[in-house]
């Protein structure tokens, strides 16, 4: 019963993460680490970091990417084995998508015009300066002990905050700091 | 059935070579949807875009579900959701099933202490040209300075920093609707 317990907190966090996700992307990310982290500790912060650096480099929303592997992980941490991990993956990922589903279906079917619609305009006009501030914050809370060990971690950030300002591929960035990691330390 | 599998394969294309995910994707999304397949004019892809921004949710995936759902229907919307969010599920369980038995490994861990930083410089950069487009300015800074401090300092939920600025966003809009009508 614990193992069903668990899938249904999954569920209902990953419901909720996509159901407040506005603005989508690293939006979602102090969303999820508020649930993830801190309401339920299925993984530290530091994991958390590494969950996002991995989400950077691989294709696909961070938000799925996030649910993906904290469905698995949360679910072997506990001692079950990795099928039942595979589970709470599909779950996890099948959460975070079902509000865009359910909301996407009634937008077509109804086909709002929502572009025009003063309603949602004037619903977004205080949102999409919030969101911007929710970005701030997921930076904000990443900036860690853990995560900036000395010196040399600021001067990292420092070269690829510009480097990324110029529009030098992420990928590319984060493959080099790794590299640079390995050089380093 | 033809055209739900097309559809399906489409996305999960886009699903497959979206890195990092969000506005990176659009351009491609639009080349295979507009230009090379012709299921949306230009003007409706920039409305499908005005919504998919409106709703909660990453945009790869509410652009499928739109052009899905537009296309085939409900059941469409299956095939391309699905499709644009396996890619990403192959892939990260793949990693699940690996990393977690090489976090701890000495090399492995030298490789983040270089990379942890580049990611949170990564999530900064794109704050700049998000504000501008989010219509950021002197006048209203303080909305996304006050959030950033919400959530960082005391730990509120974003769950309601996002209900505070739908309510906030539609009083002040009922406001100015009823000074307009005195």
């Amino acid at each position: 019963m614990e193992l069903l317990d668990l899938y249904l907190a999954l569920f209902v966090s990953f419901f909720k993460i996509g159901l407040f996700g506005f603005g989508g992307g690293y939006a979602m990310l102090p969303l999820i680490q508020h649930e993830i982290v801190d309401t339920h500790q299925w993984i530290t912060i530091n994991e958390f970091t590494d969950i996002v650096a991995i989400s950077q480099t691989t294709p696909g929303p961070i938000a799925f990417n996030s649910a993906t592997y904290i469905g698995y992980s949360a679910v072997t941490e506990m001692g079950f084995t990795s099928g039942y991990g595979i589970l709470g993956s599909a779950i996890s990922t099948l959460a975070v998508s079902l509000p865009s589903l359910i909301l996407m279906t009634l937008v077509t079917a109804f086909f709002f015009r929502l572009k025009n619609n003063p309603w949602i305009q004037s619903a977004l006009s205080i949102l999409k300066p919030a969101i911007i501030g929710l970005i701030a914050s997921a930076a904000l809370i990443l900036i860690t002990p853990y995560n900036f060990i000395d010196y040399k971690s600021w001067i990292i950030f420092g070269v690829v905050l510009i480097a990324s300002l110029k529009k030098i591929d992420p990928i590319l960035l984060i493959f080099l700091s790794g590299v640079i990691g390995l050089v380093l330390y | 059935m033809k055209q739900y599998w097309e559809i399906f394969l489409v996305f999960f294309k886009i699903g497959a070579f979206t890195f990092g995910g969000g506005y990176a994707m659009i351009p491609l999304i639009r080349n295979e949807v507009v230009d090379k397949k012709g299921w949306l004019e230009d003007e409706e892809f920039m409305d499908m875009l005005a919504i998919a921004q409106s709703i909660p949710g990453p945009i790869a995936l509410n652009t499928a579900l739109f052009v899905g759902s537009k296309r085939l229907g409900f059941k469409g919307s299956l095939f391309s959701g699905a499709g644009v969010i396996l890619p990403s599920f192959i892939v990260i369980l793949l990693i699940a099933l690996v990393f977690t038995q090489f976090k701890d490994n000495p090399v492995v861990e030298r490789i983040f202490k270089g990379i942890r930083p580049a990611v949170v410089a990564l999530i900064v950069s794109p704050l700049f040209s998000l504000g501008k487009s989010a219509g950021v300015k002197w006048k209203n800074l303080w909305i996304p300075i006050v959030v950033a401090l919400a959530v960082w300092q005391l730990n509120i939920s974003p769950m309601y920093i996002v209900l505070t600025a739908i309510f906030l966003g539609i009083t002040h809009f009922i406001y100015l609707k009823k000074r307009v009508n005195k």
